[in-house]
């Protein structure tokens, strides 16, 4: 997997040249290590910190992740004291808190991506249509500000825009009808959620579709007018197509991040009041981690989560190469 | 520099985008442009909005705030929670750890990204294939919290610095643009100066890296911003307060009653007085410095994003 994102065609020629065939066997390759060494040490001597860090950092986690099947005692090893097989798996697949916070998982995983993923087309769509350049970039540089806010920070306004005394609830007062207490209130978490997630991610989300736009090719719409295609046509049929291959990209990695979603921010936010839809995998292991400190059962919890997310990527990566023939790598 | 100069330097003509397809622009096209301008600029709205609000709340006084008359302006003007705030000697302490973590963090980011990056850009090297999916294959599946953590806590890097900056030294998206960039540079360069006597380091720090400031900016932005927003990893790992980056006494305000415990003298001292302005103050205290540089970094930005996207 040498690439993030498949260029759009047409690319540049240098890069497409790049990203698609794959270096050609040449005999140098085939060199045995030893003559590998000795010519290039010093390349590899430059790779030895990096590599000691994804070592140690990604993937010594990843084998720590042994303590959900066994026993862990804080002061002990970092890989548990003894086995106990699946004990913590069977634990949680009878504890009935797991599946609320499972179903939340994956209702807010699909919401957000069936918010966040398409809004961003939209907005490029629109932004493409604007004649003044001057403001398209104005739009364009208000629409990323939200993207380089902590979540912090993000949290914090949310929270007052809400709040009793917050606009939206005079908004709702104004219009006749009574205060709520918005982030108490289990049944207006997602609304919330999704909607701060949009307010930060769309803008930013329509970079790569702009990038995309430039390169759909302008024979293209002239052969759709001189058939009769309406815009709206030469929308559908021209442009769309043009910029599939980034959308399938996106969507790819958007589902990658399905199972994780907004972890962070969902921590800032949520309360025992609206845990029954705020609640999920990632912020449940978090308490049972280091409020119960059972450590255990929250590794089982997270390495269950990291699983259904890896084959979720891979299925999405495999359909979309089946299908549209666009993947990652 | 946005999307059209970016494309502009590319050198990729003009292509006709929505603007130039239709002859003589329709009625219903008229209306579709009407239409556009008011959606774009409640957009726009919508987005400035918040901070609009945040900054006319941190300037009014509490009373007003509470009965829930502050919305686009100021009322009861007055600059007290920003002397309070100012005056508050764990606001500031708090301060520069941020500045410290992310300069301390950015500098190990950019080195060690910088170091594999280059690395992963020798298309004859032994090994490179293996070498860029040990990277890549960590964008899909990661270790978790609770390893870790277990993981950081052994190490004894809790309550230090090093808890920060170094389990998130290198993000594989960043590693990957840069890698990108390393590509397309001319190996003729390199082939010269190897020529001409200078080794692996030499050709890296005299030839590569002077020729890549554009990209080594970036990513400087990048990682700094990462790091000047995070939270998380101090909110876990550090558990004292003089520790602690403004990201967390932020979020200890708005955490609450129970985090109003844990927050500086001025909460405790003044909850009743001005619980609410001081929140506002404090966001718009964190969110000043990026707002500042933004409309001057923004352009690298995209940029650095787009290099990732059509390249890497």
């Amino acid at each position: 997997m040498t690439s993030t994102l498949r260029p759009p065609p047409p690319a540049p020629p240098g890069a497409s040249a790049q990203a698609r065939s794959p270096v050609p066997r040449s005999p140098r390759r085939r060199r045995s290590w030893r003559q590998a060494l000795r010519r290039d040490w010093q390349l590899y001597s430059l790779a030895v910190l990096p590599l000691l860090f994804f070592l140690v950092f990604r993937y010594l986690p990843m084998i720590g992740n042994v303590i959900a099947f066994r026993r862990f005692k804080p002061s002990g090893s970092i890989f548990g004291e003894y086995w106990v097989g699946l004990r913590y798996f069977r634990m949680f697949f009878t504890d009935p808190t797991f599946w609320d916070v499972f179903t939340n998982t994956l209702l807010l995983g699909t919401l957000t991506l069936l918010f966040c993923f398409p809004l961003p087309i939209v907005l490029a769509l629109l932004l493409n249509e604007v004649r003044t350049r001057r403001l398209k970039q104005f739009v364009q540089s208000v629409s990323y500000l939200p993207h380089f806010l902590s979540i912090v920070i993000v949290a914090a306004m949310v929270m007052q825009l809400t709040s009793i005394d917050g606009t939206v609830n005079q908004l709702v007062q104004a219009t006749g009808g009574e205060a709520v207490p918005f982030l108490q209130r289990a049944e207006w978490f997602r609304t919330i959620y999704v909607s701060s997630e949009v307010w930060q991610t769309v803008g930013w989300g329509t970079i790569l579709y702009l990038a995309a736009l430039t390169t759909v090719d302008a024979d293209l719409y002239e052969a759709a007018r001189i058939d009769g295609a309406s815009r709206w046509r030469q929308t559908w049929h021209v442009t769309l197509p043009g910029i599939r291959p980034t959308m399938v990209t996106l969507l790819i990695l958007n589902i990658g991040t399905f199972m994780a979603v907004g972890f962070e921010k969902i921590l800032l936010l949520y309360n025992p009041l609206t845990y029954p839809t705020a609640d999920v995998l990632s912020t449940y292991l978090f308490r049972m981690g280091f409020g119960s400190s059972n450590f255990s059962y929250a590794a089982a919890i997270g390495l269950f989560e990291a699983v259904i997310g890896l084959v979720l990527v891979l299925t999405a990566n495999l359909i979309a190469r089946r299908t549209v023939g666009t993947s990652l790598s | 520099m946005t999307i059209d100069a970016a494309e502009a330097t590319s050198g990729s003509p003009r292509p006709v985008s929505g603007r130039g397809r239709g002859v003589r622009p329709t009625r219903g096209y008229r209306v579709f442009q009407a239409v556009n301008a008011v959606v774009l600029t409640a957009v726009v709205v919508v987005t400035l909005y918040p901070f609009v609000n945040v900054v006319a709340r941190s300037l009014s006084d509490e009373g007003y705030i509470i009965a829930g008359q502050v919305n686009l302006v100021p009322r009861g003007f007055n600059l007290d929670t920003y002397r309070l705030v100012l005056a508050d000697s764990m606001f500031w302490t708090n301060y520069r750890n941020t500045v410290v973590y992310t300069v301390v963090a950015t500098v190990i980011s950019i080195v060690l990204t910088t170091c594999y990056a280059y690395v992963l850009s020798k298309k004859h090297l032994r090994g490179r294939t293996a070498l860029v999916g040990i990277a890549v294959f960590t964008m899909f599946f990661s270790g978790g919290l609770i390893p870790n953590y277990v993981l950081v806590t052994s190490l004894g890097m809790k309550n230090t610095i090093w808890a920060i900056a170094v389990p998130n030294a290198i993000n594989v998206f960043n590693l990957l643009v840069m890698k990108a960039f390393f590509e397309s540079l001319p190996d003729e360069l390199e082939e010269a100066a190897a020529v001409d006597g200078l080794n692996t380091y030499g050709i890296l720090l005299r030839i590569v890296l002077p020729l890549s400031k554009a990209i080594v900016a970036t990513m400087v932005l990048f990682y700094a911003v990462a790091f000047w927003n995070s939270w998380f990893a101090a909110f876990l790992y550090l558990d004292r307060q003089d520790l602690w980056p403004v990201t967390i006494y932020l979020r200890n305000l708005i955490a609450g009653a129970t985090g109003a415990e844990n927050v500086g003298a001025i909460a405790e001292a003044d909850e009743v007085q001005a619980e609410a302005t001081l929140k506002s103050v404090t966001i718009v205290l964190t969110t000043l410095p990026i707002l500042l540089v933004y409309p001057f970094v923004q352009r690298y930005f995209v940029r650095g994003v787009m290099l990732g996207a059509v390249k890497g």
